[in-house]
């Protein structure tokens, strides 16, 4: 599955899953701070798991480093995907 | 001059429903929150009382105590915060195990998925300091926050402790209580193997054919002030902690020393630090768990602790006959529903409670609620708790 991901259904994916860490729906989006979405590095370790489980992408704890928006994090995983 | 706790405000989610007064008026109505020999919180729905952050954040044990510590804080009237400084508010609540529900299913997913996928919030969601820990980030209690961990006494140790560091002058207010959510198959299966659950399913304390206790989940929460403080914001005071103790037997891990020696040990001194006798206690909540070994004990406890003559006067009834053993929580709970018994002059039944065992001769209120007598005198109650490991808590509440 991991080559056919698009950019599009990647940001779905990490939409939901912020949502499910209990962002506003409506404050999310591609330039949504993480500290404005009140998603902490616990929130972002799963984040992780989920687009590992998802897309076969491992994300480790330096990767994520610095990434502070929803569209750095959606980048990092596109570049992972490569 | 000592300082005075007041209880200005209380909560519940027990097997009776979500609410204090609902624990309160349900049992006193006789009825029972056991089903199929579980006590369980099945009114209590998560997302009504908690954010979705909130409910991922918290294991079922926390959930309810931040639903029990919310009604509370609404109950004594505050408003965004402790009233006052809020490095004076102290949090402590007590719990049995803690978040077990997390720590087993964690463990089927390491099992089952291996060490990389378990969740980075099992440890902050399992510990058995969550629940103090969230409840004062959530409400800005700043001051001294923490668990307690002596069993089926937590919720009655936190209490008290909650009240020493009033009466000390280390806090102005404190939220304090016990949870419990270990309606769990590891836990379930843990203490079946000890033979402590009642065969039967049926809670009957203090019964000849009792046969064990029912398992049941749930918190109590209550918001103790101090009196001179609590007054002059014009807080409405439910009633008075007047006093505590706590004791150990030091005797076996699990069973009570068969006379009830530190249990009536750990009556007498909260008497007297009450400033009480047992001619002032109108109503004994027993920790009465429907075990054989706790109701004899603590009934030899009672007679020992009230003289014999006294004991026989003063009606006994036992919550768990309603919504079973709440373990951790059981103390807070018992404790609320002890208050409000008080406040109504009431005293709830002991459900289920028909065939005498000799020796066990108190006044168990069976099966219907009766009045409490008490004339133009304060109401003044204990509230018995006591865990494996030997631990004896009691408290002295007086409604107002």
């Amino acid at each position: 599955m991991a080559a056919t991901a698009t950019r599009e259904e990647i940001e779905q994916r990490v939409f939901q899953a912020l949502e499910e860490f209990g962002a506003e729906p409506d404050q999310i989006g591609p330039d949504a701070e993480f500290e404005a979405l009140d998603v902490d590095s616990l929130d972002l370790v799963e984040l992780a798991q989920i687009v590992e489980d998802d897309y076969g992408v491992q994300l480790k704890g330096e990767d994520m480093e610095g990434i502070t928006t929803v569209r750095q994090a959606v980048d990092l995983v596109m570049s992972k995907l490569g | 001059m000592t300082r005075r706790v007041v209880i200005t405000g209380v909560g519940a989610v027990t097997p009776l429903g979500v609410g204090a007064r609902t624990l309160h008026e349900r049992w006193t109505a006789g009825v029972s929150g056991i089903e199929d020999g579980f006590g369980r919180a099945s009114e209590f729905e998560p997302k009504e009382h908690l954010s979705v952050k909130e409910v991922r954040r918290s294991d079922r044990y926390t959930q309810f105590a931040l639903a029990a510590a919310k009604e509370a804080l609404e109950d004594a009237g505050w408003e965004d915060g402790p009233p006052g400084d809020p490095e004076r508010a102290a949090c402590v609540i007590g719990t049995g195990i803690g978040g077990i529900g997390t720590l087993e299913n964690q463990h089927i997913i390491l099992r089952e998925q291996g060490a990389e996928r378990i969740s980075p919030l099992s440890i902050p969601l399992l510990m058995a300091n969550a629940a103090s820990g969230v409840v004062a980030m959530k409400h800005d209690l700043r001051g001294q926050s923490f668990g307690t961990v002596s069993a089926c006494a937590a919720g009655a140790h936190a209490i008290g402790m909650a009240e020493r560091l009033i009466r000390h002058g280390d806090a102005d207010c404190v939220v304090t209580g016990g949870s419990e959510a270990a309606i769990t198959p590891l836990a379930t299966a843990a203490f079946g193997r000890m033979d402590a659950l009642s065969d039967s399913g049926i809670s009957r304390p203090f019964d000849l054919r009792r046969d064990g206790f029912v398992m049941g989940e749930g918190a109590g929460v209550l918001v103790l002030e101090e009196e001179e403080a609590a007054k002059e914001r014009g807080a409405r005071i439910l009633g008075v902690l007047r006093g505590y103790a706590a004791t150990s037997d030091a005797f076996h891990l699990t069973a009570p020393e068969p006379n009830g020696r530190g249990a009536a040990k750990a009556i007498e001194l909260a008497l007297e630090d009450a400033e009480l006798s047992p001619e002032d206690v109108i109503y004994v909540n027993a920790h009465g768990t429907s075990t054989p070994l706790n109701d004899r004990a603590e009934t030899q406890a009672l007679k020992s602790a009230l003289g014999g003559e006294r004991a026989n006067q003063i009606p006994v009834s036992s919550t768990k006959s309603a919504i079973g053993h709440l373990l951790g929580a059981a103390g807070a709970v018992e404790s609320i529903a002890t208050l409000l018994a008080l406040r109504d002059r009431i005293a709830p039944p002991t459900l289920n409670y028909e065939e005498q065992e000799e020796g066990l001769d108190l006044d168990y209120v069976p099966r219907e609620a009766r009045p409490l007598a008490n004339g133009d005198t304060p109401a003044i109650g204990i509230s018995n708790a006591f865990g494996f490991g030997g631990h004896n808590a009691v408290l002295v509440l007086e409604a107002t």
